[in-house]
Formats: structure tokens, C-alpha cells, sequence
């Protein structure tokens, strides 16, 4: 079973409640804005806990309210893409990068390599997050998150705001994550023509 | 023509130095560690740990120096320990100059640091943990770094309040030529005796060159540890 969800959250004038069992790789998480799709990924990697419920996913329970069992966020080998990206602004793309890679002993699927050739990034790497283009930015921080060498990956929005080229880049990338991963992924998006094409599991929050 | 220094003003300036640096590097780390506690952390006392960060800044120096008396003197709880445990004495010596001004300039640097270390994005501390970083390590990779251009506008202000420091110090280990006598001290007491205009306006210059000195310095620090983003003037 890839996943196997159920989290009951409030949160101020947003609450989610929200149960699937899925073994699909790529999980489309649907619905409009403020229905609280990022808030179940916050509960996913651990940053929020959930008021009640249980979290397992490729065979490894995070967070389980009846046992009081609750991983803290850096022991739940989470990739999260961040919709607002989040890269370190001290740190040039290669820091970035690196910065996760050595968990799990930095035996993951890619190499640095890896990740440069597949998300065309390597003329960045000497820079900073703050000259880098918005779809630039989004390309290191899916980096960042693959080269850290997760269980699974989170990825909020990652076409927000860009344009449709670049969305296209980026979504031919998730495409490829999804046929040569082996890890299970959650993908969180408003547009059902984007999700329609990367899975036919949605989970539709409202 | 100006006469070079004097040996006297030589001693004047390395003692106030000395002091200073000694103060800074004291209050540097528990300045810090306070400024950290009062940004990220909410407890129970919170606002009286605040408080009491902040009396030296509203008190009257000269109370905050009799306390440091009544506190660290021989027969002091704290200073008739460190007499006894260890045998140092703070009276009348330059460490307890350096205490009083260290105390002085706390509540400057922890106001600074804390400014800084409230600014630093929780989100991005948040990444980190995803990245498998654990409290420590997205302490020393994330906060800390980002907050250095607070730390050193904390350093700028701590030494600028302990050079200057008088009230306190002067109470608390008394005005002794080549021990606690610094620059603010040797300034009054030459003022006590007549017909040393001279010696005064000598020590007044030496006093703004090093403080302007102190400023140009660390606004260079600062710009350089920012890359540009922030400064001091």
C-alpha cells in the first residue's frame, strides 16, 4: 500500500478531514483554494499535527493519534516541494541541493548528477535563489527535495505561477519522476487538466 | 603641534579596550542564547525573563553598579563564591569593569539579536526539518547565519555602550588608574583638576576617533556579512 491516510484537522476557518487508502504511485490531491490541501501536506511531513487520525505510507506509519505515535518532521524522509519553494537564500542551488543529502547514510535513487541532468539546472548551480527565474527556482527546490533522499515526495502546486511553457517543463519532469521513482507521491493541484494527465487516482478535498 | 601619546594614554586605551573587548565577549554568547530564548520560545516567566533582560537599560547606571556590588563584592552571595570556590575577586579589578559594562550592554544586544533572529523566515527552518536537519542543525545551518548581520549589530552596539560605560562601573569597582580606569573615567577625573584642558580635550579626541573607528569597522561587517543587504549607518 502506497498510502494509507486518514486525518481529521482543524484549523482556524479551515478544516480537513480526509481518509484514502491508495497503492497508486502518483496521488492527485483536487479541490479549490482554502479547502485546506496544503494544510494535509503540512500534516503529512509533520510540520502540523493532525487532532486526530493515522498516517502510513509505503509501509511506514508517521504519525498514528490512537498510539500517540508522532515522527518529528525530520525523521519522516519527506521530499516536500514547497509551493512558495523555500530555498535557502544564504546558500548558493549547489548548498541547496546538498543540503539534504546526506540523510539515509546519501544512498538515494539520484546523484547529484542525476538531478542537474534531469531538471536542466546546471548552469545554476554557482548561483543564488535570489537571481534564479520562478521556474528555475521551482526546478532546484524539486532538486532539493529528490537529492534528500526521500521515502516519498510532496509537491504543492508546482505549476503555480508559472508560464505555460515552463509549466510544461516541469510537469514532462514530474512525468519522469513518476515512470523511473520507485516512491510514492502525493501531488497537490487545483487544475483537473493537469492532474487528469500524470494519474487517474484524485482524491477531491472540499 | 600635536605631541604623540603619552604612556599614561597608551595604559588608558588598552585598559579601556581590553575591558571592552572582555565585556563584548562575555555578553556575546549568553546576549544570544537570551535573544533566542525570548524569540522562538514561549513560556511561562517569558515576560519577566524580558524585564529583567531590559533593567539595566531603564535603571539609573549608578543603581545597576551598586547592585553588581551588593551581588559580586567580597561578602556578596555570588562574589564571596567566587572568592571562596575559586578565589576571584571582581572588586577593584578590571574583570569587574568589564562585568559591569558587559551587564550594561546586554539589554543593546539582545535587542539587536533577537530583532534579527524574529526576522529569520520559520518556513524556511520548517524546510529544513523535511530535509531530515534535525533542531540543532537547522540552528547552526538556518538561524544562525541569517542572523548574523543581529549579531554583529549587537557586537556594534554592546562595545559602543561598554566604552562608554561610567555610572555602573565607577560604583561598582571604583576609578583605579591602570585597572578600572577606562576612557569615560580618566575623561572625569582629569575634568576634577583644574588647569588640564589640555589632557581633557586630548582624551575627548582619542575618545571619537575610536568610537568612529568602532563604527566604520563594523558597518564594513556588517555590508560584508549581508552582501549589501543591511548596514549600520
Amino acid at each position: 500500500m502506497s498510502f494509507d491516510i486518514m486525518i481529521r484537522k482543524s484549523l482556524g476557518d479551515c478544516s480537513v478531514d480526509v481518509a484514502f487508502q491508495s497503492d497508486t504511485k502518483l496521488v492527485a490531491i483536487v479541490g479549490q483554494s482554502g479547502v485546506g490541501k496544503t494544510t494535509l501536506l503540512n500534516c503529512i511531513a509533520g510540520l502540523l499535527k493532525p487532532d486526530q487520525g493515522r498516517i502510513t505510507i509505503a509501509g511506514t506509519t508517521l504519525f498514528d493519534s490512537e498510539l500517540q505515535f508522532d515522527l518529528s518532521p525530520n525523521q519522516r524522509d519527506c521530499g516536500y516541494v514547497f509551493q512558495d519553494s523555500r530555498l535557502f537564500p544564504h546558500k548558493t542551488v549547489e548548498e541547496n541541493l546538498r543540503y539534504g543529502a546526506s540523510r539515509n547514510g546519501g544512498k538515494g535513487a539520484l546523484t547529484l548528477d542525476d538531478a542537474v541532468s534531469l531538471l536542466d539546472i546546471g548552469s545554476l548551480l554557482d548561483r543564488k535563489p535570489s537571481s534564479l527565474s520562478g521556474g528555475e527556482t521551482r526546478r532546484v527546490a524539486i532538486g532539493r527535495a529528490l537529492l534528500s533522499n526521500p521515502k516519498f515526495l510532496l509537491l504543492d502546486e508546482p505549476l503555480a505561477s508559472l508560464d505555460s511553457a515552463r509549466a510544461e517543463r516541469i510537469l514532462r519532469t514530474v512525468e519522469r519522476l513518476r515512470d523511473e521513482l520507485a516512491i510514492p507521491m502525493l501531488y497537490v493541484s487545483h487544475d483537473e487538466a493537469e492532474v487528469a494527465r500524470l494519474t487517474d487516482t484524485a482524491i477531491t478535498l472540499d | 603641534m600635536i605631541a604623540p601619546l603619552t604612556n599614561a594614554e597608551w595604559e588608558i586605551i588598552a585598559l579601556s579596550l581590553k575591558v571592552t573587548s572582555a565585556a563584548v565577549l562575555m555578553a556575546l554568547p549568553i546576549a544570544y542564547g537570551l535573544a533566542l530564548v525570548l524569540a522562538r520560545r514561549r513560556f511561562p516567566g517569558r515576560f519577566l525573563l524580558d524585564a529583567l533582560v531590559h533593567l539595566p537599560l531603564v535603571l539609573p547606571p549608578v543603581v545597576t553598579g551598586y547592585v553588581l556590588l551588593i551581588l559580586f563584592g567580597r561578602n556578596g552571595p555570588i562574589g564571596g563564591f567566587l572568592e571562596r570556590a575559586f578565589g576571584i575577586s571582581l572588586t577593584f579589578q578590571w574583570t569587574g569593569a568589564a562585568l559591569a559594562a558587559a551587564v550594561m550592554a546586554l539589554p543593546l544586544m539582545v535587542r539587536a539579536m533577537r530583532l534579527s533572529i524574529e526576522a529569520v523566515d520559520q518556513r524556511l527552518v520548517e524546510a529544513a526539518h523535511t530535509l531530515g536537519a534535525s533542531k540543532w542543525r537547522a540552528f547552526a545551518t538556518i538561524i544562525l547565519p541569517l542572523s548574523l548581520p543581529g549579531i554583529l549589530a549587537g557586537v556594534i552596539l554592546g562595545f559602543a555602550r561598554s566604552i562608554g560605560e561610567f555610572g555602573a562601573t565607577i560604583t561598582f569597582v571604583s576609578n583605579i588608574p591602570g585597572e578600572t580606569r577606562t576612557l569615560p573615567l580618566a575623561i572625569y577625573t582629569s575634568l576634577q583638576v583644574p588647569g588640564t584642558d589640555v589632557a581633557v580635550a586630548r582624551l575627548v579626541v582619542l575618545a571619537v576617533i575610536i568610537s568612529l573607528a568602532a563604527l566604520i569597522l563594523s558597518e564594513w561587517l556588517v555590508r560584508r556579512a549581508s552582501g549589501g543587504r543591511t548596514h549600520v549607518l
